[in-house]
């Protein structure tokens, strides 16, 4: 059925090149001219009349005369030249992306696989709708990912700037150094802030994770009066601006402060560490009691009940019975107060002394006083252990569930 | 016999080990609070080394100078000032001191007396323009353009940054009144002595505000001194204004095409205060650290690392060349006679009074 139709639809566009495959295609040549004749400095207008035209000869070139998988290496090659004769390794990588793409478009477009996603009895809007949100599901993507893909190449920069210099987008071996890194894993001022970020954001983590899970489970319990209310004090951590929780916590933490010193006679430096976790264990627990809410959601209480049947206690109960169950909203709500503490910057620079510095920090002063490219270095860094630590807790996830079989395969 | 003797050795061995250890009733630990970067680094090498391998301090650095008042504000309400001693710049010294959160500071009794045997009031002269603010540093605020980007005639004068016929293309400027609004009527017609004066008005303060209007569109403002030098970089902008140690560093150690355009730069002060309400250990750590920081030589040596001019006149013979590119520092001084052929007075006094008006109607004209 499919198959007939397309093909009869098919037949009737090879003949009726000029009115669909040709526009549509000059138009994402019209924006890659664009984007293109921006970066080469050509101007917007040169690089859309250009980009609509190469669309139009490769849509036109492609769909009559060569079949599909030479005609896409043939663009992607063509225009890999092409860019090779403006801008050298640079031109020829952003050419052949071009070409790519347009390639695709051409065929894409002629053999009918648009339709391929829905039923063939869709109507021509749903067709339309159908890719269009494709289309802005691709750019929801893309306009979240670019600014933290653009930075990667960025902190391979020789220069001491923000800038792609003409050397790096030529691809020139000079362009590029692992400097800006070596200066990270030999600077003080930035290894003195990474170690106090491993040491406050763990021990954060661990009190939000403790005192957090407590909260939750206990808000659970029907019985437990004034629920909400103390639910909603709870939560006000991440509801309230952090500046204004930044400024309060400013004024209670330098009392408490001058108390720990002065009474308990702890040392400055030790007072300053316990400080800032406290207040980020403060910021983190919302998130470990509204994960954890949200797990306990599904927990069958009935089998609290059974294990105090069996004759357990509650604190046996609740870590062999019910941890075990809630683990995965408890390791997410850790997470995220782990990630909390270790990308805070405002409560740190209120209550914290120059002693208790953190990565944030230093990357906030860093912007505002010099902008080096270190910070970029420093994110790369901070983006690669964070998809690292995401992976490694969603394989473990699915690890254990494998083994509870709760999920096949 | 025997007993008397032990007594009166252990006695005499206290005796030297208190005068040993003189400083044993200073803190042994200082937070120096500064503006970060290069200056920071400047300052690390020429006074913390030194100062910590003489005395045994451990020296930790806050790169807080930017919110230094509002944050000493809060310290002092709070009742834990942990800072020992601060980097700011003149008119917030001023401000400080007047709120009494600064320490009041006697200059011939606690600073060093000049290698030329000045006494120290003699010796910074002028540049004593509060009774809290100890100097260090004169920069100037002051432009620099792209030798590539403004054709064969490369601008002599600040009113190139309104001149957007010979010089096409985007400037930076500060985020805020100061300098842009003085430069505005210099290049307006306003006289050099008359500026001020003319400023008071409403109608002055029209004018200058006219002036920066016909640049307005083609203007990046910037807030943080790194700003320019990379807008510059970048080449988005053709010339802007920053603090001049930035541009050196742009010039002589990035090695980027740009130039410096001294005409009509901006003199400005850097100094310490110490805050008020320290113990009386931390601040007689800081007084020692200070006076120490702010003598001849340690001035002068700052000038190896940063081309910031040193705010002592007897400092200024000894300033010799930088410590790793060994070109003569002298040369690149806002203060050398070439450079500061034509310099204009920020005047303290002025903004003190017309500050929070004139930065309330530049915030609104930029939101025009």
């Amino acid at each position: 059925m499919t198959v007939a139709l397309t093909a009869a639809e098919v037949a009737a566009k090879k003949d009726n090149l000029w009115g669909f495959t040709i526009p549509i295609t000059a138009l994402f040549g019209a924006i890659l001219g664009i984007l293109a004749g921006q970066a080469a400095g050509l101007g917007i207008l040169t690089g859309l009349v250009a980009g609509l035209v190469m669309g139009a000869v490769i849509a036109f070139v492609l769909c009559r005369f060569l079949p599909r998988r030479t005609g896409r290496w043939a663009a992607i090659i063509g225009f890999a030249v092409l860019g090779f004769i403006f801008g050298q390794l640079g031109g020829a990588l952003a050419g052949a992306i071009c070409g790519a793409v347009l390639g695709w478009c051409a065929y894409w477009l002629h053999s009918g696989d648009y339709r391929a996603g829905v039923p063939p009895y869709a109507t021509t809007r749903q067709v339309l709708w159908h890719n269009s949100f494709l289309f802005i599901c691709g750019f929801i993507f893309f306009f979240l990912i670019a600014p933290i893909i653009i930075i990667i190449p960025l902190s391979f920069n020789a220069q001491d700037f923000f800038t792609f210099t003409p050397e790096m987008l030529a691809l020139k071996a000079e362009g590029f150094s692992t400097k800006h890194y070596e200066d990270f894993f030999t600077n003080q001022d930035w290894l003195r802030p990474m170690r106090n970020s491993l040491i406050i954001a763990p021990f954060a983590t661990v009190i939000s994770v403790t005192l957090g899970t407590l909260a939750a489970i206990g808000l659970s319990q029907s019985h437990v009066p004034f629920r909400q209310t103390i639910m909603a004090i709870l939560i006000s951590p991440m509801i309230v601006p952090l500046i204004i929780s930044a400024t309060g916590m400013f004024f209670f933490y330098s009392k408490m402060g001058l108390w720990m010193e002065d009474t308990l006679g702890i040392s400055k430096s030790l007072s300053g560490y316990i400080k800032v976790i406290l207040a980020h264990a403060a910021l983190g627990i919302p998130f470990v009691i509204i994960t954890v809410t949200a797990t306990l959601v599904g927990f069958d209480k009935s089998l609290t009940r059974a294990a105090a049947n069996m004759g357990a206690n509650p604190v046996t109960t609740f870590f062999k019975v019910q941890m075990p169950l809630i683990l995965p909203g408890v390791i997410s709500g850790g997470l995220f107060a782990f990630i909390t503490s270790f990308d805070e910057v405002v409560v740190v620079l209120f209550v914290g002394a120059a002693a208790q510095k953190t990565l944030p920090w230093q990357m906030f002063t860093g912007l505002r006083e010099q902008i080096s490219p270190t910070i970029l270095a420093v994110a790369t860094i901070l983006v690669i252990v964070s998809i690292l630590l995401l992976t490694t807790v969603e394989l473990l996830r699915r690890r254990s569930e494998r083994l509870r079989g709760m999920s096949p395969g | 016999m025997k007993l008397t003797k032990t007594l009166m050795a252990t006695t005499a061995l206290s005796m030297t080990s208190v005068t040993a250890f003189a400083d044993g009733h200073m803190a042994s630990e200082m937070t120096i609070v500064s503006w970060g970067g290069a200056y920071s680094a400047s300052q690390q090498a020429a006074y913390h080394d030194p100062y910590a391998e003489m005395t045994g301090v451990t020296i930790i650095n806050d790169e807080s100078s930017a919110e230094a008042v509002a944050k000493l504000r809060a310290m002092n309400e709070a009742g834990n000032v942990t800072w020992d001693v601060v980097d700011v710049v003149a008119s917030d010294a001023i401000r400080l001191c007047d709120e009494g959160l600064a320490l009041e500071i006697d200059a011939d009794e606690q600073l060093a007396p000049g290698d030329d045997g000045s006494t120290a009031s003699e010796d910074f002269g002028d540049l004593l323009v509060s009774d809290c603010f100890i100097p260090q540093i004169v920069y100037s605020t002051t432009a620099g353009y792209r030798t590539d980007l403004v054709g064969d005639t490369p601008p002599t004068s600040i009113c190139a940054m309104f001149d957007l016929e010979a010089y096409p293309g985007m400037r930076s400027l500060e985020r805020r009144p100061i300098n842009n609004m003085e430069w505005a009527l210099l290049c307006d017609g306003v006289a050099k002595e008359d500026v001020y004066d003319v400023l008071e008005t409403d109608e002055g303060q029209a004018q200058a505000f006219a002036k920066l209007d016909t640049i307005k569109d083609n203007v990046v403002w910037w807030s943080a001194g790194a700003d320019t030098p990379q807008l510059l970089a970048d080449g988005e902008v053709v010339m802007g204004t920053t603090y001049n140690g930035r541009l050196f560093a742009l010039i002589e150690e990035q090695k980027q095409p740009v130039a410096m355009l001294w005409d009509a730069q901006v003199f400005d002060l850097d100094g310490w205060i110490i805050p008020a309400g320290l113990s009386p250990e931390r601040e007689a750590r800081a007084l020692d650290y200070v006076r120490f920081a702010t003598d001849t030589q340690r001035l002068a040596d700052q000038a190896k690392y940063i081309s910031y001019g040193p705010a002592r006149a007897s400092s200024a013979p000894l300033v010799g060349q930088h410590a790793t590119l060994g070109i003569d520092m002298a040369q690149h001084m806002p203060t050398d006679p070439e450079n500061a052929k034509n310099t204009f007075l920020y005047n303290y006094e002025w903004w003190a009074d017309y500050r929070d008006d004139l930065d309330a109607k530049f915030q609104a004209w930029l939101a025009q």
